[in-house]
């Protein structure tokens, strides 16, 4: 299997996602700069790793509509194949539309560096079926603009779809509307998350809660979705 | 050159924390009378294009990329044509 880590300008933790692949599931795994990113139908799976792209300026994520890149992902994300975003990546998929929602600024007006318990509300997707349903996972979180928001309507589709995969399990730091932590498109092939599980594979540094989402892209990348 | 002025602000269903805090603060100063603040942002834009299409081309720029509809609303004014 071969993993993209898409790096646009400014995501500065690349790094760790390209260290987890390595670390968790040892498959092939190319950094793709955003302007190189026209042959990324060759990859099976594509990470977004989070960041600061474009400076977060005007919104967390909304610049990157004007890469090449953004299109090229779209493309990759309707294909049906497996795009993960975590933190910035996230809000690059929100932005990008492929993904619904919107993020504002914490409620604590703070930026958040700290370990977080999230409980797999969905572990009927290939990002999480390696997690029990209802599993309480610690996971760190980093950012300002964690706050994820969604209108009644679109929150009604997330829960009848069952695309609600991640939620803050004991404190709901950030004021995301229900508590989410994590979403995926209606296919199941998307996968959006605050919480950062690239920074979670190894005991040394604070935990391996993080280790079973690239199993289960590893183990389920043929399956979609998801009910 | 036609100067467009775009006023952004948070939808009246989003929770806008910074004018929480900012509400605090006044009233906090003294400023019993503020009962809410909300935060918003001005985009000014310089732009070539004649007066009839720039309003539906500011929609699109708004659409596009400048408002995410999900959490904001937008309206803007169309100001004086500017000389280069």
């Amino acid at each position: 299997m071969k993993f993209a880590v898409l790096v646009f300008p400014g995501l500065t933790c690349d790094l760790d996602m390209y260290h987890a692949i390595e670390e968790t599931v040892k498959q092939d795994v190319e950094y793709v700069w955003h302007t190189e990113a026209d042959q990324l139908d060759q990859f099976d799976a594509v990470l977004l790793p989070t960041g600061t792209s474009y400076g977060n300026y005007l919104r967390p994520g909304a610049l990157a509509k004007s890469s090449p890149a953004c299109k090229q992902l779209q493309a990759f994300a309707e294909s049906g194949k497996l795009v993960l975003g975590v933190g910035n990546g996230f809000h690059i998929l929100v932005e990008a539309g492929i993904l619904p929602g919107g993020f504002l600024r914490n409620q604590s007006l703070k930026f958040r560096s700290a370990r977080e318990t999230v409980r797999v509300e969905n572990n009927n997707t290939a990002f999480t079926k390696d997690y029990t349903q209802g599993q309480v996972l610690t996971l760190p979180v980093a950012n300002e603009f964690g706050n994820y928001y969604a209108d009644e309507q679109t929150v009604e589709e997330l829960k009848n779809n069952n695309q609600i995969v991640f939620t803050y399990a004991n404190e709901n730091t950030d004021g995301s509307t229900e508590a989410i932590a994590g979403i995926t498109n209606k296919r199941g092939n998307v996968l959006g998350m605050m919480p950062l599980p690239e920074r979670a594979v190894e005991e040394i540094i604070g935990g391996t809660d993080g280790t079973a989402l690239f199993q289960s892209i590893m183990n389920n990348r043929g399956e979609q979705h998801v009910n | 050159m036609t100067n467009v002025t775009i006023y952004v602000t948070l939808r009246e269903s989003v929770v806008d924390p910074q004018g929480i805090a900012t509400t605090e603060a006044l009233q906090k100063m003294g400023y019993e009378e503020v009962k809410s603040v909300r935060v918003g942002k001005l985009i000014e834009l310089q732009l070539d294009g004649s007066e009839e299409t720039i309003e539906a081309r500011v929609n699109e720029m708004c659409n596009d990329l400048l408002i995410n509809k999900v959490i904001e609303d937008y309206r803007f004014e169309i100001g004086e044509v500017v000389s280069k």
